[in-house]
């Protein structure tokens, strides 16, 4: 399978990139690790004229030690994310998920900024930066940005991220040693969660956030069962509520029954491990 | 466009296209036909080499997105005289192949897992997780693990 004929720019810097992106509009695509994008794009599903690559753009792969929270550039790999020490003291849940994205070939290439961006609702990282309450920082033509998590997701395959608009970083809240809990079913080990769940303790008012990858078009918080949480309910009782108002779709790995079932139990072990 | 690419030690120009990807530039413009694509889809490894030293499918790489880089095949691995790296020399000793299609594959994931590994001794597990993505239809792995768990204690092999 081969992709369409396209043009391809190597970016040297933002401001080419962003400026390259405004020039051609919705013909033009970014590409990071390309593991997501190829694929869509030998399958002829997408169709850019321009790719721009931003793999090659400088200082934009790191992980800095922000005092609160950590600051992770777009660029940086799964697989650097996972071995990275500071995220395995400051952010140990999101080392875990990223270690257990697809398989080690995919995490050598795969980056944070192309999970979050593609908007894929199967993806696992975006569903620990909603639960995290992380910012993203967008940076476009006329400078930079900084959106909330929770305004980040807009629809299947669609964020926030404006088509001449670049994701340079990541920012999460450190963690330390606040509970948490990932759970992902997958048929096979490299594959994508069919429904996967995330729980964590969050600093300050000790209340616990609850996240669902694949359940439905975009990631989502199971605000229900938080809220029951917050109301007193048991983890168990709280875990019962994991679907309650919350968009759920069928396909060929699962019925809307099924997810729906799964969420639940899903969320069930995740707080059973963050809350111990 | 002209890509340059330092493929097993000796840098190669070629012109292809932009779409090319980099197992086509591999197997067809420097006409290296060890590396082999089994399910072009990013599922099975069969396509896996080293780009700077770390494991990828190389058939969701673009060749552009290799040039300046450093990409290593199963043709590379070998010693000039021919003395087998001490993966191939495992698969061999340890019958870690049958029909040998996701062979290259498989050795170029495990040379990838012996470099990144540091000071961790690797288990079994280890190596089991670690080759999750790569698929062998025939020898139900068992092998393939054998022959990757002997590598790791070559003694030359302190990567
Ligand atoms: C076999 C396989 C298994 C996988 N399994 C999993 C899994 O289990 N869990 C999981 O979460 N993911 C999985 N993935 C996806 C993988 O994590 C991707 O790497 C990731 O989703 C996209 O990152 P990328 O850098 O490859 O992005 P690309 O493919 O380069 O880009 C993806 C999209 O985001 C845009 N984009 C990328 N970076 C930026 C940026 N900085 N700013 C603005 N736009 C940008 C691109 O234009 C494109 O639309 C799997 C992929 C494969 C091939
Ligand atoms: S051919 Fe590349 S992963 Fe199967
Ligand atoms: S030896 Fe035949 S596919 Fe592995």
């Amino acid at each position: 399978m081969i992709p369409a004929s396209f043009d391809y720019v190597r970016a040297d810097s933002l401001d080419q990139a962003t400026g390259l992106l405004e020039r051609h509009g919705d013909g033009a695509k970014v590409l990071a690790g390309g593991h997501s994008l190829l694929p869509l794009m030998k399958l002829r599903l997408a169709v850019p004229e321009v790719l721009v690559d931003i793999g090659r753009i400088p200082g934009l792969s790191y992980v800095r030690d922000g005092g609160d929270h950590l600051a992770v550039g777009a660029l940086t790999t799964h697989d650097e994310i996972a071995r990275s020490p500071l995220v395995g003291s400051q952010l140990p849940l999101l080392a875990h998920v990223a270690g257990q994205i697809g398989d080690p070939q995919v995490r050598h290439r795969g980056t944070i900024g192309g999970s979050l961006a593609h908007g894929d609702p199967a993806s696992d990282l975006p569903a620990v930066v909603l639960a995290l309450r992380g910012t993203l920082v967008l940076r476009g033509p006329g400078g930079s940005r900084e959106v909330d998590s929770e305004a980040f997701h807009l629809g299947f395959l669609e964020t926030a991220v404006a088509p001449d608009e670049i994701l340079t970083e990541i920012r999460l809240p450190k963690m330390g040693e606040l509970g948490w809990g990932f759970e992902k079913l997958t048929k096979r080990a490299q594959d994508w969660a069919i429904v996967g769940a995330v729980a964590a303790r969050l600093d300050g008012d000790g209340s616990t956030a609850i996240a669902l990858i694949n359940v439905g078009p975009v990631p989502a918080r199971a605000l229900a069962a938080e809220a029951a949480l917050e109301a007193g309910s048991s983890p168990a009782e709280a875990a019962a509520r994991a679907d309650d108002g919350i968009e759920v779709s069928g396909d060929l790995n699962a019925s809307e029954a099924f997810r729906r079932h799964l969420t639940r139990v899903l969320v069930g072990r995740a707080l059973e491990k963050a809350l111990v | 466009m002209e890509v340059t690419i330092t493929l097993n030690g000796t840098e190669c120009t070629h012109d292809v296209e932009p779409r090319t990807l980099l197992v086509y530039y591999i197997r067809e413009a420097a006409g290296l036909k060890g590396t082999n694509i089994g399910c072009d889809t990013t599922s099975c490894g069969a396509c896996t080499v080293l780009l700077d030293g770390r494991s990828v499918k190389s058939c969701t790489v673009l060749a552009a997105q290799a040039e300046g880089r450093t990409v290593t095949t199963i043709e590379g691995l070998a010693e000039a005289d021919g003395t087998m790296h001490p993966v191939q020399r495992a698969f061999q000793e340890h019958h870690g192949l049958q029909c040998g299609y996701c062979t290259p594959g498989m050795v170029m994931a495990i040379v990838s897992m012996l470099a990144e590994r540091g000071d961790h001794v690797l288990t079994e597990a280890d190596v089991r997780l670690g080759l999750e993505g790569n698929l062998c239809r025939c020898t139900g792995y068992h092998n393939i693990v054998e022959a990757a768990l002997a590598a790791a204690r070559a003694p030359e092999l302190r990567l």
